[in-house]
Order: structure tokens, then sequence, then C-alpha cells
């Protein structure tokens, strides 16, 4: 263990000093994705009178040459203030993402829990005996979870569960059994994913000899596929977890915009339509780095997890 | 692919009806392939196997569910769901493959240059593909539907540059593994031009890998274009799209449940349908597969 840590702190610095060129390449494209607009955030719907617009343009600086506000957006950056919302007044963007993030990471975290739960123990037993019905049936069901995207199931769910069997409220962030329908909906794709992933690593690992000794001992068999095989078997799982999580947590657009969830995927979707750039702007550099961030730990986690990574790091 | 490397076991049948011989043995995707030539041709000839003009309103009548004049209902403005949802499926299936073609035309192209050209430039290239795969892309497009307004031919473009990547990483691989083998280095020895090696001797031999992945890359494009257009950032009414339809009924399902499930069922029955087309195709065309 104790030659691990040089190495990991080694691979954390090359990875951490990789995530600036990415963000950097994000920030850019989106400030001038946003500011290649036609128009600007004051001229569509309110018609306000041009010295008015032109007084909002200088309250926020969007008079400046490109190039400056850029630089200044930038130096901002680094000090982490997101600046303040075009279409909010008086509300800094950073205090919007840190009153919407906290939902959406509540309903990541339930949908990732479905995922796991779902998705491991299909993936296992469909594992165990190939080609059986129990392979079979969970197979099929998360083909049609692959093929079932979360903007039909969802409304379908709401359908059958809210609206006819009363069981939950339709919308709402509420009360604890409102996290359950989202949950599902936003879960279950990734569950599907990692049910054909964990099937396919366990289906790589249980014919290897050291399973067989494993068998050969007289271990029990939960032993065997729970522990000695399940921890290489699941490495792809891990690296689909990366990005996953970060999808997850970040907010889902589609989920939060049917069941009026009041996240950062539904902000986002809100602040595109009403061209609020700054508030665009501070989600999406927000979401990079959560992004590069897991992706980093994930890589971290399967460093430690498999011994074979370390002399490639 | 197979060409290259294996030892010629059945002599005279060549790989490609091999191939069929063994996509065939796969019943669901033999019904897949049918279930989608039928939506394919019934979406094409929506203008004329339509019952009704899918813009036509019919505001008296509003929505009806199914029956015999309207086969999947009407929806709240009084359209005929039957022919909306066939020229939906022309719009969906059109931004599928249209937005395939651009990836694959990108992504096929940078990959053999990028593998081909080896070295330093292999290495470059590569990284930009890192550094573009890092990016919240679903995010771009979303800004960029916004921000130019929803038109068609934007749709296919964002789409296409988003999904190439994948595409030029697998093409790389193949044309590494490649460009190291005798008879492209026969062809070099020849004389021939670096243009006529790529376009004659090395694209030919990923085709394999590449229609797989092709394959593959549809699903994934209509579902962007549906959730692009459910979130209501695409195909605008009177215009008709799957996932527009799948907006409409989730806004209507309480009082018109079928505005939402026929649609709905079609969707990802394509979906089912390409997917299982896709993962056949991978086994059909697996060089190391049984013959």
């Amino acid at each position: 263990m104790v030659a691990i840590v040089p190495v990991m702190l080694k691979f954390l610095l090359r990875r951490l000093l990789s995530m600036i060129p990415v963000l950097l390449a994000t920030v850019t494209l989106t400030f001038l994705l946003v500011r290649m607009a036609p128009g600007g955030p004051f001229t569509d719907e309110k018609q306000y009178p041009p010295q008015a617009i032109e007084q909002l343009n200088r309250h926020y600086g969007l008079d400046a040459p490109l190039h400056i506000q850029y630089v200044r957006y930038l130096g901002n950056l680094l000090r982490g203030d997101l600046g303040p919302s075009l279409k909010y007044p008086g509300r800094s963007v950073n205090d919007m993402i840190a009153e919407t993030f906290p939902v959406s990471l509540e309903l990541g975290l339930w949908a990732l829990l479905v995922a796991l739960v779902i998705g491991l123990a299909a993936g296992i037993t469909a594992a165990i005996r190939p080609n059986s019905a129990l392979d079979t049936v969970p197979m099929t069901l998360s083909m049609a979870g692959i093929c079932i995207p979360a903007f039909v199931l969802g409304p379908l769910l709401v359908l059958v569960f809210a609206l006819h069997a009363g069981m939950f409220n339709a919308t709402g962030w509420y009360t604890p059994s409102d996290r359950v329908l989202p949950a599902i909906t936003l879960g279950a794709t990734y569950a599907a994913y990692i049910a054909r992933l964990t099937r396919a690593g366990m289906l790589e690992v249980l014919p290897q000899d050291y399973i067989r000794t494993a068998r050969a001992k007289g271990l029990g068999e939960c032993r065997i596929v729970g522990i000695h095989a399940l921890k290489p078997g699941i490495f792809p799982v891990i690296s689909f977890l990366g990005p996953a999580v970060a999808g997850l947590i970040s907010g889902s657009f589609v989920t939060e915009t049917i069941f009026d969830i009041p996240g950062m995927g539904k902000m986002f979707v809100a602040s595109a339509f009403n061209r609020d750039y700054t508030l665009v702007l501070g989600l999406v550099v927000f979401y990079s780095v959560l992004v590069v961030l897991f992706n980093t730990l994930v890589d971290l986690l399967l460093v430690v997890l498999n011994p074979r990574l370390r002399m490639h790091t | 692919m197979s060409t290259a490397t294996d030892t010629p076991i059945a002599q005279g049948t060549p790989p490609r009806v091999l191939a069929w011989r063994r996509f065939r043995r796969n019943r669901p995707a033999v019904g897949a392939l049918i279930l989608l030539v039928l939506l394919a041709a019934s979406s094409l000839l929506a203008p004329v196997i339509s019952p009704y003009p899918h813009t036509l309103q019919d505001l008296e009548l509003g929505a009806t569910p199914p029956s015999a004049a309207h086969w999947l209902g009407t929806d709240d403005l009084g359209r005929d769901l039957l022919s909306r949802l066939l020229h939906g499926g022309r719009i969906s299936l059109a931004v599928g493959l249209c937005a395939t073609f651009v990836s694959l035309c990108i992504g096929v192209a940078y990959g053999a240059l990028s593998g081909y050209a080896g070295g330093r430039t292999d290495n470059l290239m590569m990284r930009i593909v890192d550094i573009l795969y890092a990016l919240p892309f679903t995010v771009f497009v979303i800004i960029l539907m916004v921000v130019f307004g929803r038109n068609l031919l934007l749709l296919f473009v964002a789409i296409g540059a988003v999904e190439w990547l994948t595409m030029a990483r697998i093409v790389r691989g193949q044309v590494l593994a490649l460009r190291e083998q005798t008879f492209i280095r026969a062809a070099r020895v020849l004389g021939y031009s670096h243009a006529r090696i790529l376009a004659r001797h090395i694209v030919p031999n990923v085709i394999g890998p590449v229609i797989v992945y092709t394959t593959l890359t549809v699903p994934r494009v209509i579902l962007l274009e549906s959730f692009l257009s459910f979130l209501g950032l695409g195909i605008r009414a009177p215009m008709s799209s799957w996932g527009l339809l799948i907006g409409d009924g989730a806004r209507m399902m309480e009082s018109y449940p079928w505005m939402l499930i026929f649609p709905g069922v079609t969707l990802s029955a394509t979906l089912l349908a390409l997917n299982l087309i896709g993962d056949a195709l991978r086994d059909a065309l697996d060089p190391r597969a049984l013959r």
C-alpha cells in the first residue's frame, strides 16, 4: 500500500492538469455560442426602450468588446464568481445553482440507488445461469429499459400509478413519496445499462481459473460470485458510472421537466429558453466540472481496485 | 475485415454471404428488420397512404379515442393521429439517417486519417477527440437550437457533429492495425498515392465495425431528436415528429391517454428494432464467429 500513494498522487496531479484544456474549451465554446446569438438577451419578448437596453447592457458589461468580456468572465470564474443572472435581477448564478443543485443531487442519488440495485441484481442473476430463463427474462427487460426513453416512461408511470391508481402525486417535490416515480424514471435506463455491463463482465470472469480454484477449495457459491467474481466483474460498470453519476446528479432535463422538480435540469431548460446567457454559461461550467471530477474519481477507484492498472499510471 | 486476416475456410463463399447467413439465423433480428422496413416504407409513403392530411384540424371533433374513421384517434385539435404518426416517422427517421450519415462521414475520414498518419499527427488528433469527448454536447445542442432557431438542417448538423467521436476512435483503432499489413505495404511500394491507399485499400477493410456502429448510432440519434422535440427545442408544430407527439401526449395524457401511448410505443419499437439489428450485425460480422 505504501508504494501506491506517490503513484496515486502523480496520477491525480496529471488528471487535474488535463482538466484545464477541457474546461477552457467548454467555457470558450459556450461563451462564443451564447454571444453569437442574433439579438441580445434584452431584445426579444418585452419591448424595452432603446435607452433602457443600452443601460442594461452597460450594467452587465455587455457593451465592452467581446474579448474583453471573455477575459473578464475568465477572471471572475477563477475567483469562483459566475456572475449575475440576466433575467432574475439581483440574483447571482452562484445562488441559483446553490439553490437547485441539492434538489438534483437528491433525485440523482435516489436514481443511482435504483439503477445500482436493479442493475447489479439483474446482471448477476443473468450471468450465473446464461441462456436460462433467469438470463433471458432480465436481459429482455433491460433491452426494453434501453428502448423506452425517460420521456416515454415518465409520463406512462404518471398515467398508471398517479392518475389511475392514485398511489403518488403526478408532479411536485414535497413528500417522500414524490421521490419514487422520478427516481424510477431517471434510473431505469441506467439500470438497464448496468445490468448488461454486469452480465458481460461476470461472464468474462466466471470461467477463469481462479474461480475454479475457489470452487475446488469448497467455498460457497454466494461467496464466489459475490466476492471473488464480482470485484473484477464490475470494472466495466465502474467505468460506466463516472459519466453516468455526473449526468444523474447534475439534473435530468427530461425527468425534472415531467415531474416539475425545481432542480438544475429544469432550470437549464428554462434558462436556455429565456436566453439567460450568464445562467446558461454558469450551469454548463458547473456541469463540466462535475463530469471531469467524477471521471477522475472513477479512474482513481479503478486503479485502487485493479492492481494490473497500476503499472501504466 | 474478415477477408484480410482469416484463412479461407469455406472456399468460394464470400464473407458477405456468410455474414448474411449468420444474421438470418437470428430470429428476433429478422423480425426487427421486417418491422423496420415496414415502418420506413409507410413513413416514406406517408403523403400517399395517410388517411388525412397531417395538419388538418377539426376543432369541432376535438380529441376522440381510436375509431373506425380514425384508427389511432385524434388529438385535441382534431388532427388524425395515424397521419401525424406517419408524417412524424418521416422526420424522425430522416433525422436519424441524415445525422448518422454526417457522423459517419466525419468519423470515418477523421479516424482513417489519424490512424494512417500515425505518430505525432495521430497523437494530436486523438488528443482533440479526447477533449471533445469531455464536453457536454447535449447541452451544446440545446444551446444551438435555442440560439439559432429550430431549423431542421441545423438539427442534422448539430447531432451529426456530436456523434462522430466514437466512430473516429473505432476506425482509427482498426486502421492502426491494418496499416502495418503486407498488402498495404505492397500498395505503397507500387507507388500508389496516400489518397488512393486510404480510399481503396484501408476504408473498405474497416467496413464491418463501421456498419455495426452505424446501426447502433441511428437509434441514439433518433432518441436525441425526440428528446429535443419533447422539450420543445426540436421540430415545431404543425410539423410532426415522434418526440413532438410524445410531448403533446404527455401534456394531454390525463384526458386522452392514446395521444401518449401510440407515439411512445412506435418510438420504443423502432429503437428496439434498431438495437436488435445492431447486435445481430455485430455477431454476424464478427470474424471470430463460427461459420
